[in-house]
């Protein structure tokens, strides 16, 4: 909880205010219905009219006086819940964005996206409720408490007595809700996952006639959900009837007191009449107070997950300064790496390339291509061995220094909702010749120049309306359009025809020779002009050399040249 | 527009209600047993009364049996109350949720039989917001405000029977300020309501933003983009919160109000008592209990001009439910629609012309027929339209000329359902499910046996690789598929395509992201895979596809050359320079 406290402390002074105007405000409700006790028991019998007037007018300025500091106060909570809450998904979002690959992973991408959608906005209604009544509420209560024990000590003591017992069974009660609240939420984030499943994967679906499988597989979690929530709210839902019985249990105490006082002509019967007025004011506040644990309960456990991501570490840290002496522009020196940090996905990599050249990786599925690519990104951290640019350790790079180095596509890459011009950008703030010759040289313009609206065409969410090869040629010109030091190809061009491809090297090769290239494919046609070529198979280089040199010495290359070009 | 709008509200309440009323006797009881909850509740002051009487006027008068007796009553009372009211919660938080359950149930459905291109169109983090949000706001007002208006409609009524009983010239004062109330709720209302569902807009649209930039964070970071993205995703959020502001502000003026004009009807009530009491039409005593009437009477109206405030966020919400499930289906069948039973394989389109978009055809005549059992390759350039020519096979588009026959019979006549079962399909993006991978395999068959899952992935080749992981076939695969690669999510799918019983199939770059030397082993699995089967094979690996029947080179929406590959080397034209670029050295 501190976490929030730190959220909401820049708001103190402007809650405090909220605080103040709603205390008021809650005084001149109070200050009615006295004022009227008043006019009726005294000022009536007096038949005075201009006296009636008079507090009648009294009553009318108060009530004015109520509706303008009640709006006030409720406007002041929404604005400081507003600012808050803007605050925390603000961070949430960036935290995010920032996250390693392996958090993501960890996390999985519909809980984060349930934490900032269904969880700050939990967050959100909390903390506005717990500002509209979380004043009042209390306020009414020890303002009952002490009017009571104005009247007679006594007997409020044995009325008091009674809240340690509630404090313990809402602490209870809370302590088993706020858990079950959090296995909600967690119960939210499947649900999340299989609905987003099922709009990904629509066309296999509807292919297979599956419908009224994942309608069935949906129910499952769907009926999971509301079973959870059943379990998590039924739980709270004991609070209040709890409440309600124990601070009437302490009416019926104070009665019996009571009775024994002024059996032993220690107190009045008036005295217990007026200590119940109170008792109700002392009733509703306490019910109302329930009310926000229950809030509190939920916002709670909803807070906690988006902690969880905010306090999350950073793991991509810029190390020391470790530099040494290279000519090598990309080096890779006995790399290993795992994911789950178990079974070994790649095993002592070691190559190089220089200023301009040009590498090829290729190997069977899943034999750890992307995986170097993404050691390279520093999107995952190498276990053991190094990676170097010009001789430089990639964990001595600040990001800023790193990134702008690279012009990447990643498979199955993802176009945005935004424009193709927006898309190429990605505010970089590029020229606009820049990304015209990017189009170019990625063999779009042709397709580009076909649309009505040019660059100013609007994709929509994952570049649904264009198909896979025009795709793969936006997400090329992304990549070349910052004029990038090393340029990363993984499998992007797996869409485009031989033809295309042939000409898009021709025009790499020609117009971006001073780049390093790195090119991932299954086609050995898309490597085989490469200045080298590492060949990996099982996590492990098992040929490194230019395409004669490979033909030679590698088994296996040799054999994926073969089946490819039909030579046999 | 106010009359359109006026109209939609009376329609999103009757929704509402369908859904409501669905269990409306379960609605009964709780609505039934919450007044007896309040009734017994009502016994305490009464009881508490006449206990008070036992004390006497003076020390050592209290008669302590009958003290004891009303006592134990009023625990008793309470704590069968407290039971009580509990039970109404369960019960209401189980009501609420079945109704809920329903309402998600509806949208999922709806999300499978929209139309593909509705998904092409819209953002998922959008739709996502749709079955969360949208529906949880219904949720909390569901289970939240029916109780409290119940709850208040009986002391509403209650205390009016009393008031009118006292005085019926004072209760005019409630003829004034009772409608007043009334406009002012309804103006409100009005108001509040549109910013209630730009509130959902908005929210829609923070989290469609967030899904997308989270879906591509790999994308992001290598451009070293997140400042953008997050000074980017500031401003929706600024929205969807500046939103939520107004919204609640308003909702935020409503309590205050009506508060306010209870508050002047006690100041007229106070006046007008006691200048009735001046001309001597009332005693003191009577304009005493109207007034502690008049403040129960007061109480639940705030209490239900509160809950409006809740209300109208979920009627904003419903609306937006409610406009998701009016989207249009897909096209039903016709009512004649057959079975597509016996399926032989002879496929044929005829001058098709398709456009995804208005005036930016696709393809402009396209006619061809293949073959029961035969091999159909399409390629061409990229945008050619050859992925276009499977959305219009599977229907998920349809042509805008032109039709397409298969086995003779116009699909269009065909029971969408039945015409698909007859396609196998194996596209370039994989896609798998969070399930245990052998789930995956068998997602295509019904009840498939343990050992035919393991015979299709011992021929898509990834048998091996399924054992070597720690839980084998039982492997989770989780979101996307962090330690299975791309190709070995391809031979996954290819797996599951072998137990899929199909005349037809359709292999868009199936092979794509499968190592050239695994595609050889795969080979066999390929074949077994297309025997007897009327086959189209998208591919760009041109060794994938020198086998077939027919090669159709299509490009600018037209087949411009067609043969099988020798013939097409042989013609010397756009596919031999195709085939050739392969070869050439830069």
């Amino acid at each position: 909880m501190g976490k929030l406290l730190k959220y909401i402390k820049p708001y103190i002074l402007m809650m405090s205010l909220g605080f103040v105007i709603k205390f008021a405000a809650t005084i001149l409700d109070l200050v009615i219905p006295w004022v009227l006790a008043y006019m009726i028991d005294e000022i009536a019998p007096l038949k005075d009219m201009n006296k009636i007037l008079f507090w009648g007018a009294v009553m009318a300025v108060s009530a004015i006086a109520a509706l303008g500091s009640n709006i006030g106060a409720n406007t002041m909570a929404a604005k400081v819940s507003s600012k808050i809450t803007r605050k925390i998904r603000h961070d949430l979002f960036s935290k995010t964005m920032n996250l390693s690959s392996r958090q993501i992973d960890m996390f999985t991408i519909p809980s984060l996206v349930s934490r900032l959608s269904s969880d700050t906005y939990i967050t959100h209604r909390m903390l506005g409720m717990m500002q509209r009544i979380g004043v009042r509420a209390p306020l009414l209560l020890i303002g009952g408490i002490i009017i009571t024990m104005i009247i007679d000590i006594h007997l409020s003591l044995v009325l008091i007595s009674i809240l340690p017992f509630i404090a313990f069974f809402v602490y209870l009660i809370s302590a088993k809700g706020i858990p079950l609240f959090g296995k909600l939420q967690k119960s939210v984030d499947r649900l999340v996952n299989v609905v987003r499943e099922n709009i990904t994967g629509i066309r296999v679906i509807k292919a297979l006639s599956k419908g009224d499988h994942e309608k069935e597989r949906f129910t499952q979690f769907n009926q999971g959900s509301a079973l959870r929530e059943i379990k998590a709210r039924t739980t709270m839902a004991a609070t209040q009837p709890l409440m309600n019985f124990l601070i009437n249990l302490g009416l019926v105490l104070v009665i019996i007191a009571g009775a024994f006082r002024i059996n032993a002509g220690i107190s009045k019967p008036g005295v217990i009449i007026a200590f119940m007025t109170y008792f109700v004011l002392i009733l509703n506040s306490m019910l109302n107070i329930t009310r926000i644990f229950v809030m509190y309960s939920k916002g709670y456990a909803s807070f906690n997950r988006i902690n969880e991501v905010l306090e999350s570490p950073d793991e991509i840290i810029t190390g020391p300064e470790d530099i040494i002496q290279s000519d090598h522009h990309i080096s890779f020196d006995r790399v290993s790496f795992s994911y789950n940090k178990k079974e070994p996905d790649l095993q002592d990599i070691t190559f190089y390339i220089g200023h301009g050249q040009t590498l090829g990786i290729i190997g069977d599925t899943g034999s750890g291509k992307s995986s170097i690519i993404k050691l390279l990104m520093r999107l995952y951290d190498v276990d053991e061995g190094s990676i170097r640019i010009d001789g430089r350790n990639i964990k001595s790079f600040r990001k800023e220094e790193l990134y702008p180095k690279f012009g990447t596509v990643f498979q199955g890459d993802v176009l945005f909702a935004d424009t193709i011009a927006g898309n190429i950008d990605l505010d970089r703030e590029l020229d606009h010749d820049m990304i015209e010759r990017s189009t170019f040289l990625a063999q779009a313009d042709e397709f580009v120049n076909s649309l009505d609206e040019l660059h100013e065409h609007r994709l929509t969410s994952k570049g649904s309306n264009i198909s896979g090869g025009q795709k793969q040629r936006i997400l090329i010109s992304r990549a070349i359009a910052g004029d990038p030091e090393i340029l990363i190809l993984d499998d992007s061009s797996s869409a485009l025809d031989y033809k295309t491809e042939y000409e898009l090297r021709k025009a790499l090769n020609k117009e971006m020779s001073k780049t390093t290239t790195i090119i991932i494919a299954q086609r050995i046609s898309s490597v085989m002009n490469a200045d080298k070529i590492l060949v990996v198979d099982d996590g492990r280089s098992i040929g490194l050399g230019s395409h004669a040199e490979l033909m030679t010495s590698c088994e296996v290359y040799k054999d994926m040249y073969n089946i490819q070009l039909g030579v046999n | 527009m106010e009359h359109r709008e006026r109209s939609k509200k009376s329609i999103t309440l009757k929704r509402l209600w369908v859904y409501i009323s669905e269990y409306r006797l379960t609605l009964l009881i709780i609505m039934t047993l919450n007044i007896a909850a309040n009734m017994l509740m009502l016994t305490g002051p009464y009881l508490a009364g006449k206990a008070m009487g036992t004390l006497g006027s003076g020390p050592g008068q209290v008669d302590f049996d009958k003290l004891i007796y009303y006592c134990v009553l009023m625990v008793i009372m309470y704590l069968s109350s407290s039971i009580l009211s509990y039970f109404i919660a369960r019960m209401m938080i189980r009501y609420s949720q079945k109704i809920i359950v329903n309402m998600r149930r509806d949208v999922f459905n709806k999300f499978l039989s929209l139309p593909v291109d509705y998904f092409d169109k819209n953002q998922t983090g959008e739709l996502l917001s749709r079955i969360t949000y949208d529906v949880d706001t219904i949720n909390t007002s569901l289970s939240n405000d029916v109780i409290a208006v119940s709850t208040s409609v009986v002391t509403v009524i209650g205390s009016l029977i009393m008031m009118l009983a006292i005085s019926p010239v004072l209760i005019l004062v409630f003829a004034v300020t009772v409608p007043m109330s009334f406009l002012f709720t309804k103006f409100i209302t009005g108001r509040t309501r549109p910013l209630f569902r730009k509130r959902s807009v908005k929210l829609g649209k923070m989290n469609a933003y967030m899904e997308e930039m989270i879906s591509g964070h790999m994308t992001i970071k290598s451009y070293n983009r997140e400042n953008n993205v997050v000074s980017k995703f500031d401003e929706k959020n600024d929205e969807a919160v500046k939103a939520y502001y107004k919204s609640e502000f308003m909702s935020g003026v409503v309590g205050p109000s009506i508060n306010f004009i209870n508050n002047i009807s006690l100041t007229l009530i106070g006046l007008f008592g006691t200048i009735m009491f001046m001309n001597g039409r009332i005693n003191i005593d009577a304009i005493s209990s109207f007034v502690l009437y008049s403040r129960k009477f007061a109480g639940p109206i705030n209490a239900v001009a509160n809950v409006i405030g809740e209300l109208q966020s979920a009627l904003a919400a419903a609306d937006r439910v409610f406009s998701l499930l009016d989207e249009d289906n897909e096209p039903a069948d016709p009512s004649d629609a057959v079975e597509l039973a016996e399926v032989k394989g002879e496929i044929e389109f005829r001058n098709i012309y398709f456009e995804y978009e208005k005036d930016n055809p696709i393809i402009t005549n396209f006619s061809f027929t293949a073959k029961p059992g035969s091999v159909t390759a399409i390629v061409g350039p990229t945008g050619a339209g050859k992925t276009t020519i499977v959305n219009l096979l599977m229907r998920y588009y349809d042509p805008q000329k032109g039709r397409i026959f298969i086995d003779g019979k116009d699909v269009t006549k065909i029971r969408r359902n039945s015409l698909r079962k007859a396609f196998t399909m194996v596209l370039q993006e994989t896609w798998l499910f969070n399930g245990t991978i052998s789930e995956n395999i068998g997602y295509a068959k019904k009840d498939p046996s343990d050992e035919e899952i393991r015979e299709a992935a011992k021929s898509a080749k990834i048998d091996k690789f399924i054992s070597k992981l720690p839980d084998g076939y039982n492997t989770l695969i989780t979101d996307d598929g962090l330690n299975i690669s791309s190709g070995q999510k391809q031979l996954i799918t290819i797996a599951r395509a072998l137990l899929a019983e199909a005349k037809l199939l359709i292999l868009d770059e199936a092979t794509s992201n499968v190592d050239t030397r695994t595609e050889v082993q795969i080979r066999k699995a390929m074949l077994e895979l297309m025997s007897g089967k009327t086959c189209f094979v998208i591919a760009h690996r041109l060794s994938t596809i020198k086998n077939a029947d027919n090669i159709l080179v299509v490009k600018g929406g037209n087949i411009v050359e067609q043969g099988t590959h020798d013939e097409l080397i042989a013609g010397n034209g756009f596919y031999k320079e195709m085939f050739e670029a392969q070869f050439m050295e830069i």
